[in-house]
């Protein structure tokens, strides 16, 4: 057991180095837009993490892993971001361009409710 | 079974055939495979696989009707592939009634995504039923993306405001309400100052000898505020009926049978036809509970409601699919 997995690991990291001439500049662009992009999971009526700190300029994904239908509804009046409703697998995307401190909820079921704070 | 329960009323205060005892033993028995039945006087209430004979006096009354809920058609998960399957058995239940009900009242989620194909297929098995006319009230699953204007188009005509009516058969007044709509961060289902004030003024000249048959989708008592399953101004609603001797309210939206009695008025949530929930609190959110496919039906089911004139409250029958 132990010998055939040394075995495969090497054939990993030896297929890695093969394609890593070309490949590496998109590897870098990738890591510098992560700081950019958060991800939110809706999982067992949950908002995951509940509240999601991020810098100015963020983009926040949220997708939906249950069962069930959700939505992500800013709660201010002039209700700042609002998605279609979200099935299992599905996503949602906004863009923080402002600091400030955004509540939000799902309109379907209320009593899930998140925040995202934007420094 | 039967023999067991016809010992339950020991205390019947208030005459009306239902003591505390007996309905908690009701309470501990809902959902859980077996029924409860209430002898010499109203609500009966067969949570699960057993009608009354066909004939038998409990299938009699002058008006009978049935209520369905939590259709969720498009719905395709495990915990049910096939909602058109199970409604279509629920539309063979209420064919096989022994006596036809006279009309159905859905108390909502008929669509899962609110999409036209999806009403239109319920509305399509719908039709094969005996019972012609259906009452509509919507679930916040018929109300998503456009603040239910699909819905009022398609089953609200007549309806007032965001889609609460009322109307009367054989002397009973039915008032649908709808609680899904302008739902708060944090809160429960609502009603309105609107909607409630058009209550109000709905009921206020009717006799209080009227019995009183409200429905809508959310419950309209706290069944398990942690998960929604209430209504935030429904003890306002409640006040405006508090004078009618008979209230029955009618709820979905739990999808499983439940019932309360406090004072005048019976509570009662009716079981889904696509998938069951948990009971309150017994998992970590209330998502489709996953059975196994020889019990889905046991736990899908419909409610045929019995109104016989001059007793206090309504009879409740609920059957399930299996």
């Amino acid at each position: 057991m132990g010998r055939s997995v040394s075995i495969g690991g090497l054939a990993v990291l030896a297929l890695g180095m093969g394609v890593f001439g070309p490949g590496q500049k998109s590897f870098e662009v990738r890591a510098q837009q992560k700081t950019e992009t958060m991800e939110v999971k809706i999982d067992n009526f949950t908002f995951g993490p509940g509240t999601l700190t991020v810098p100015v300029g963020t983009t926040v994904t949220w997708t939906n892993k249950d069962d069930i239908p959700h939505t992500v509804v800013s709660a201010d009046d002039s209700k700042t971001f609002k998605s279609k409703v979200l099935d299992t697998d599905e996503k949602f995307s906004f863009t923080f361009s402002k600091a400030g401190t955004y509540p939000y909820f799902c309109s379907i079921h209320p009593k899930m409710t998140g925040k995202v704070v934007v420094q | 079974m039967a023999g067991k329960v016809r010992d339950e009323i020991l205390h019947d205060h208030n005459h009306d055939g239902i003591d505390r005892r007996g309905f908690l033993k009701c309470m501990a028995w809902a959902g859980t495979g077996a029924f409860c039945v209430i002898q010499g006087g109203v609500l009966k209430s067969y949570s699960l696989s057993r009608l009354p004979a066909p004939g038998s006096k409990e299938t009699m009354g002058e008006l009978s009707f049935v209520q369905i809920s939590d259709s969720h058609m498009g719905f395709n998960k495990p915990a049910n592939a096939d909602v058109a399957g199970t409604l279509k058995a629920a539309v063979d239940k209420i064919n096989g009634l022994s006596a036809a009900p006279e009309f159905m009242l859905h108390t909502g989620d008929i669509s899962h995504l609110s999409k036209p194909e999806e009403f239109d297929a319920v509305e399509q098995i719908l039709k094969s039923a005996k019972p012609k006319d259906v009452f509509y009230v919507p679930g916040e699953h018929d109300v998503l993306n456009d603040d239910g204007k699909q819905f009022l188009e398609r089953f609200g005509k007549s309806s007032k405001g965001g889609g609460w009516y009322s109307f009367e058969k054989k002397g009973v007044h039915f008032v649908g309400l709808v609680n899904v709509m302008n739902l708060k961060a944090g809160g429960l289902g609502t009603l309105g100052q609107e909607q409630l004030e058009w209550l109000e003024d709905d009921v206020k000249h009717l006799k209080t000898s009227t019995p009183i048959v409200v429905f809508a989708h959310i419950p309209l008592w706290s069944v398990y505020p942690e998960w929604g399953w209430g209504t935030e101004d429904s003890a306002q609603a409640l006040a405006y009926l508090k004078k009618f001797g008979s209230v029955t309210v009618l709820n979905g939206h739990i999808h499983q049978t439940m019932q309360k009695v406090e004072g005048n008025v019976t509570f009662h949530t009716a079981a889904s036809t696509a998938f069951p929930q948990p009971a309150p609190g017994k998992a970590d959110s209330p998502g489709p509970m996953k059975v196994p496919a020889e019990q889905l039906k046991s736990v899908l089911g419909i409610t045929d409601v019995n109104y016989v004139q001059g007793q206090h409250a309504l009879g409740v029958v609920d059957s399930t699919l299996a």
